[in-house]
């Protein structure tokens, strides 16, 4: 069950550097966890009250989900952080 | 001009809104419209200096004026702590949300509020706000984006610290956030490149101006549960806006979204209702505060000023080799500035393999920023389509030929990372490149005066969030439709007509209602362009949920099995039997009592497949060199609009957003004096175009249908206002043979720019 996923820049200092990794996990959350024992304090970034921080969004294979930390990753799927954002 | 699809009869064609015979007699109930027993006028009492500490506040003679029922203060609201709180669709921090509302130690910025009064006629509490007494200890304040990021700038908020940096800081600052997004190797990129154009661009602060201002109608009751009737573009987002302030349970709260005259993103956030409740409890009134127009440029939120700085090389062969782009957007007086989405869409049009963005969120002591159509992205692509549009005359090739030969399609990564699934990006080029008005001639000069034509394009993420929708249908075979998405933009006339092409009914047939929050299951704001795609899927599932329960109401009567039974065009048919005679709605509605009683389809969505939106535009303008004055001759807007449910009001929204981003481009902006005093807030002052300023906006509806949703739709209403402001600029710069950096591109800079350049 192991995923590509993007570093966002300004996360790269935890990543020694590193723009994309791979991690392993059937769901958002247990990839998460994987990101974290690769590079320790990244769950800090991205995770609050242990679920998906509303300031961020998470796109799985070019969609944003909508299921938070909960949601599934399916095997050899491309993950990316970005901002959450609105609109008017 | 729009493509149609043959195998839809309602989905396409132009029947009359649902709500215009209303609108167009005047019966339309606004919010300022809501008249009740014993009904109190509030007023509230704003600061006229940018920054300052509250030293004291004195009510007492206020109080003593006849009619004068209550004064309230910060005093009067919970002191919230600060934090993250999920908003419907976005987080909001309480304790800002709350102090923007009312102010508590400090005021930061001119219009801030900082007491309320109810009275018993608005002359009275006006008369009040005068007797009240708030001694102030004026602080030095800070507007220009540049000058608060430096390290002795004057603070807003001591508590404030960066977010998302790269090293965590405990320093004090005005910055609230910054995101960077980066790919590939600038170096060899820039490099790699036969031009490079560097500029750096500078936008106003601009309002969404919106006809109806701001209003709430609140009655507290003695059980502790409240009716709040507002304009707002989210009745669940302004009730929970108001509960997380007053910090009561948003269950005990029904908010009746009124009719609204306009919001564009500016009536997301709540600024009176909370005051208005407050009132109302204190008096045991209903109260009604409406504000003026001053207050709502002073004091709502408009959208962000900007410095953006741009770098960006391309080869010989047209290819766009290196893109570094940096820009500060104003937040106003609280976090949240749109620069997130400034970012992420100045370069979405283009498939680049090496750029950097940085973006930063910066306090200042305006307004608070709110959403505003596409919110950051006319800032950011002003200055990235006139950069690329630079650099395509540079290397010798048409506009709209550079940009193809860059664009971007499915497959290709946003410079946030994901990639594109099918997009139209490409189709918009073409459509403007074979538009008429691209195919006549450029206009030429006449009477002094110089002309020119401009191309930009832009892109819009568009949204889901959740909705939900309820189909009921009537003894006569008509269906009632309840939603609780406000109609900005004619969304009821597209949400009914989605579920009477499901049903098989006339558009008329479908009766479209915007529900309060008591009557419909939990929608999020009408925003993002999300109503009909997201409120449309909901629809689309509810009406399919009738059709459902239509099919086993015929199976029943023909005592047959529902797999026997067939829907098409709202005619149930016997597949198993032909002497059971088909039935149109209308027959089988008069069956229902006999064969279970009522048929209800509902649904509720949170879904996914949203589909982005692309949109190229070309315009020409006419200069007078000697006065500066811009008039527009011709304006085309093509635009991948998915699936134009009805087509008149996905070209209304179009030229709507034309008309706001040729007056963000030309006239607008928030014009503050040496104090940080707004001296610009009425519409006399503050110049956005009318019908007698624009010629009428040609429109090119290009229909890729959006694979995500179940008849192809796409959202439309924030796209169009990205290009103007930088295609107005392409064009002056073709008439006059400079480049303008700065909005708005008002009379006084354009001559300033045509006597530098002589």
């Amino acid at each position: 069950m192991a995923s590509t996923v993007f570093i966002p820049a300004l996360m790269r200092k935890l990543s020694g550097g590193k723009d994309r990794t791979t991690a392993t996990g059937a769901t958002l959350r247990a990839i998460v966890d994987d990101l974290e024992r690769q590079f320790p304090g990244f769950r800090d970034r991205v995770v609050e009250d242990n679920d998906l921080a509303g300031s961020v969004a998470v796109s799985v294979n070019g969609e944003i989900i909508t299921g938070g930390l909960s949601e599934s990753v399916p095997a050899n799927s491309e993950v990316h952080f970005v901002p959450a954002i609105g609109g008017g | 001009m729009a493509q149609q699809e043959a195998k839809f009869k309602v989905i396409g064609t132009r029947p009359i809104r649902h709500d215009g015979v209303d609108k167009v007699t005047g019966r339309a109930k606004y919010g300022a419209d809501i008249d009740l027993p014993g009904l109190l006028h509030g007023k509230v009492l704003r600061s006229p200096h940018a920054h300052a500490r509250i030293r004291s506040i004195d009510a007492s003679a206020a109080l003593a004026l006849p009619g004068v029922k209550a004064v309230i203060t910060s005093a009067d609201l919970p002191d919230l702590p600060s934090g993250g709180a999920m908003m419907g669709e976005l987080p909001m921090n309480p304790r800002h949300l709350s102090l923007n509302v009312m102010a508590r130690d400090k005021v930061l910025y001119d219009g801030h509020a900082v007491a309320a009064v109810a009275a018993t006629n608005p002359h009275i509490a006006e008369e009040a706000l005068t007797l009240i007494t708030v001694d102030y200890e004026v602080l030095p304040h800070v507007q220009n984006v540049m000058t608060a990021m430096q390290d002795d700038a004057p603070i807003l908020l001591p508590e404030l610290r960066t977010s998302g940096a790269e090293e965590k800081s405990d320093k004090e600052t005005n910055v609230a956030s910054q995101l960077r997004f980066a790919r590939g190797d600038l170096e060899a990129g820039f490099a790699a490149a036969d031009a490079v154009v560097e500029r750096e661009f500078d936008t106003s602060m601009v309002h969404q101006g919106y006809i109806e201002p701001h209003n709430a109608v609140a009655q507290y009751n003695a059980d502790g549960r409240s009716t709040i009737w507002v304009s707002t573009q989210g009745a669940f987002t302004a009730r929970d806006q108001t509960a997380m302030i007053l910090d009561i349970p948003s269950s005990s709260m029904k908010v009746v979204p009124a009719e609204i005259g306009g919001g564009f993103g500016g009536k997301i956030s709540v600024y009176l209702e909370p005051l208005a409740l407050v009132l109302s409890k204190k008096t045991g009134k209903p109260v009604k505060m409406v504000m003026s127009r001053g207050e709502v440029l002073r004091a709502t939120g408009p959208t962000s000023g900007s410095h953006i700085k741009v770098k960006m090389g391309a080869n010989k062969d047209g290819t766009i080799t290196a893109a570094h782009i940096w820009m500060a957007y104003e937040a106003g007086a609280f976090p949240g500035a749109p620069v997130g989405a400034g970012c992420m869409t100045v370069l979405a049009p283009y498939d680049l393999e090496n750029l950097q963005i940085d973006g930063f969120d910066v306090l200042v002591n305006k307004p608070k920023t709110a959403a505003y159509r596409a919110p950051g992205s006319s800032n950011s692509s002003f200055a990235g389509e006139t950069v690329i549009d630079e650099l395509a005359e540079k290397l010798g090739f048409d506009p709209l030929e550079f940009r193809r030969l860059n664009g971007a399609k499915e497959g290709t990564a946003q410079p946030a990372g994901p990639q594109f699934g099918r997009i139209g990006y490409l189709e918009t080029l073409d459509a403007a490149q074979n538009s008429a008005h691209y195919q006549s001639p450029k206009p030429q000069a006449s009477n002094g005066k110089k002309r020119g034509r401009g191309v930009a394009s832009g892109f819009w993420f568009n949204a889901g969030f959740q909705s939900s929708a309820t189909v009921n249908i009537n003894s006569d075979g008509t269906a009632n439709l309840v939603t609780g998405s406000t109609d900005i933009g004619g969304t009821r006339a597209s949400c009914a007509m989605i579920a009477a092409e499901v049903l098989g009914l006339a558009a008329e047939d479908v009766h479209p209602v915007v529900a309060d929050t008591e009557s419909i299951g939990h929608t999020d704001m009408t925003g993002g362009s999300r109503v009909t795609f997201a409120t449309g899927t909901a629809v689309y599932e509810a009406a399919q949920d009738v059709v459902t329960q239509l099919r086993e109401r015929a199976a029943k009567l023909w005592k047959v099995e529902v797999k026997d039974v067939a829907f098409q065009d709202g005619v149930v048919s016997c597949l198993s039997d032909a002497k059971n005679e088909p039935m149109n709605l209308k027959e089988l509605a008069t069956k229902l009592p006999r064969t279970g009683g009522p048929v209800s389809g509902r649904a509720q969505v949170n879904p996914r497949g949203v589909g982005p939106a692309f949109a190229t535009h070309v315009v020409d303008v006419e200069v007078d060199p000697e006065t500066g004055k811009v008039d527009i001759l011709r304006y085309t807007a093509t635009q991948d609009v998915g699936r134009a449910i009805h087509p008149s009001y996905v070209e209304g929204q179009i030229q709507g957003a034309v008309a706001q981003g040729v007056g963000w481009g030309l006239n607008e902006e928030y014009f503050y004096d040496e104090n940080g005093t707004l001296r610009n807030a009425g519409f006399l002052d503050y110049r956005m175009p009318t019908c007698l300023d624009l010629p009428m906006i040609e429109t090119i509806l290009v229909e890729v249908p959006n694979p995500g949703h179940p008849v192809g739709v796409r959202g439309v209403g924030e796209v169009p206002i990205i290009p103007p402001p930088a295609a107005v600029a392409n064009a002056l710069h073709n008439a006059l043979g400079v480049r303008m950096q700065e909005l708005p591109m008002s009379p006084g800079k354009i001559t300033k720019a045509v006597l530098e350049q002589s």
